[in-house]
């Protein structure tokens, strides 16, 4: 049986009893899996490739509805309502839980238009509040130093680390309530890396933040809370401190000793 | 002779014979172009564009109804068969991607591709010339848009899919609907390598004789009525080269020149656009 902490902190989601299944297979690849996530902190899970982490993170936005025949179980509760719901307005769900993703996805544009895209999406036209707005993300985004002389250039022309950083910005521009992060440093190098950490724990203050990592010191450096994952099961939820030090399952401490994965 | 030197000796015979294979190849296309660019230079002059058609031993006969008839079919097909393409190739890509009804399409269109097109022509003969009773420049249109669309779906098909599919999630995550991911993203992502595919989709219709023979028919002097026969570069460039006139014989070269440039330059921008796009 898993070992799932209560957490002291208002809750920004609670997942509990959540299936997921990948079309075309009966298997599901998330079972039964209860969890809450605390608000304005970071919850990081970690786990052996396949473990299902990214699967649980991409279901926290619906992302797997773009693909037929996924099928959502179970519930996931965020402000009141159960999102998996087929009724959820996914549009306005993406609004409220934004992602980042593992490979910079900067859109053939230009750096403004890029961080204005989402803003844009939601009606603003308005230039002076654009410009406003644009800015003030890429500052958030400890990114516009570095490009407010060009922003009409464009995004593609950055380096990777300031790609995310650009995809950040224009991922907070909108003022989600939670941002989903899926190994977001997996491809950028060890400065690009440490600016990326230190801008997610900035952004914990505004933002409930979820943070996929295959990499466990960074887990250990950012979130405050760690969920340990193995084959579609979450098998431990804890304080990060906790978890690393004094894990309460074996097969997490297997883990984070390095006897597996 | 030793087991080495024996490899060493088919290595270089394999080698001589793949080279001077590729050379026979690239001599004829220089020889084409070379005998082109002798008799159809020699045979351009001002007239060439000033003047419609003239019976043979005519001194004021040139090419302007051709240019001009070539030019309206060639741009109303493009102007029907881009957006079909266009839309098509967007179905397949974002819509169909996988499923079966999708991958119908696709292989419809990969046989269309491949259709020999003097039957496209004579099947618009059939359904379009006979129950409007005479040839017409809109049953070329029509001919040359078929060709044209298939051409197009699936470049715009692969170039759509060759967008990478983090970009249209990534849109999607900030909330974007369906239409906006592929109108700002998936297009914007593809620009290029859709432009490319309307280029060469315009050069190979461009070179089409048969299907115009059966449709367009041709008209020796200028008329800018799609409802009536029209002439174009291709068909009169057939019938002035067979024709035993000399004089017309060499506004035949001076068409086939022309033809001949236009569609070497939409090859040559369609290459240079892929070139840009694969530098990236």
């Amino acid at each position: 049986m898993a070992t799932i902490i209560n957490i002291p902190h208002e809750k920004a989601l609670e997942v509990k009893d959540f299936q997921f299944t990948y079309n075309g297979t009966t298997e599901p690849s998330l079972k039964e899996i209860s969890m809450p996530i605390a608000k304005n902190s970071i919850t990081a899970l970690i786990g052996p490739s396949g473990c299902g982490k990214t699967t649980l993170l991409r279901s926290f936005n619906r992302m797997h509805d773009l693909y037929p025949g996924n099928r959502y179980e179970g519930l996931i509760e965020f402000k009141g309502r159960n999102i998996l719901e087929p009724k959820e307005d996914l549009i306005q769900l993406r609004t409220c839980i934004g992602m980042i993703f593992q490979k910079p996805t900067a859109f053939p544009m230009s750096i403004y238009d890029n961080v204005a895209y989402g803003l844009r999406l939601q009606g603003i036209k308005n230039r002076s509040e654009l410009n406003d707005r644009v800015e003030k993300a890429l500052q958030d985004a400890a990114i516009w130093k570095e490009v407010s002389s060009r922003l009409k250039h464009d995004a593609n022309g950055l380096s990777g680390g300031q790609q995310q950083r650009l995809c950040i910005a224009r991922a907070i521009a909108v003022e989600p309530e939670v941002l989903l992060f899926d190994e977001p440093t997996s491809a950028l190098d060890p400065i690009s890396t440490q600016g990326i950490e230190k801008l997610v724990i900035e952004l914990k203050e505004k933002v409930s933040i979820i943070i996929v990592t295959h990499n466990m010191q960074q887990a250990a450096r950012v979130s405050d809370y760690t969920g340990f994952m193995y084959l579609g099961e979450l098998i431990e939820l804890g304080i990060t401190e906790e978890l690393f030090v004094t894990p309460k399952e074996r097969l997490t401490e297997e883990y984070i000793t390095g006897k597996f994965g | 002779m030793t087991a080495i030197e024996k490899r060493m000796l088919t290595n270089k015979i394999v080698m001589i014979l793949s080279t001077l294979s590729a050379f026979i190849g690239i001599a004829f296309l220089l020889w084409i172009l070379s005998i082109l660019i002798i008799n159809g230079v020699s045979a351009i002059n001002w007239e060439i564009f000033a003047f419609e058609g003239a019976p043979p031993g005519h001194e004021e006969s040139g090419l302007k109804h051709a240019l001009i008839g070539q030019l309206i079919i060639i741009s109303t097909a493009t102007a029907i068969g881009v957006p079909l393409g266009i839309l098509g190739g967007t179905y397949l890509s974002e819509y169909g991607q996988q499923s079966k009804l999708a991958n119908i399409i696709r292989d419809i269109s990969d046989i269309m591709m491949s259709a020999p097109s003097i039957v496209i022509g004579s099947f618009i003969y059939a359904v379009v010339v006979i129950p409007m009773g005479h040839f017409s420049g809109w049953a070329g249109v029509i001919a040359l848009t078929i060709i044209m669309i298939p051409i197009i779906l699936r470049t715009t098909d692969d170039m759509l899919q060759l967008v990478p599919s983090t970009l249209r999630e990534a849109a999607f995550a900030l909330g974007a609907p369906k239409y906006k991911v592929i109108i700002n993203i998936v297009y914007r992502g593809a620009k290029v390598g859709i432009l490319t595919g309307i280029l060469l989709g315009i050069a190979r219709v461009a070179g089409e004789t048969a299907p115009l023979l059966f449709t367009s028919f041709n008209d020796n002097f200028l008329s800018t009525d799609l409802n009536e026969p029209m002439a174009s570069l291709t068909v009169t460039m057939y019938n002035y080269a067979t024709s035993p006139y000399e004089d017309w014989q060499n506004i035949g070269w001076a068409a086939a020149f022309i033809l001949s440039m236009f569609i070497l330059g939409l090859n040559i921008i369609g290459r240079l656009l892929i070139m840009t796009r694969k530098g990236k």
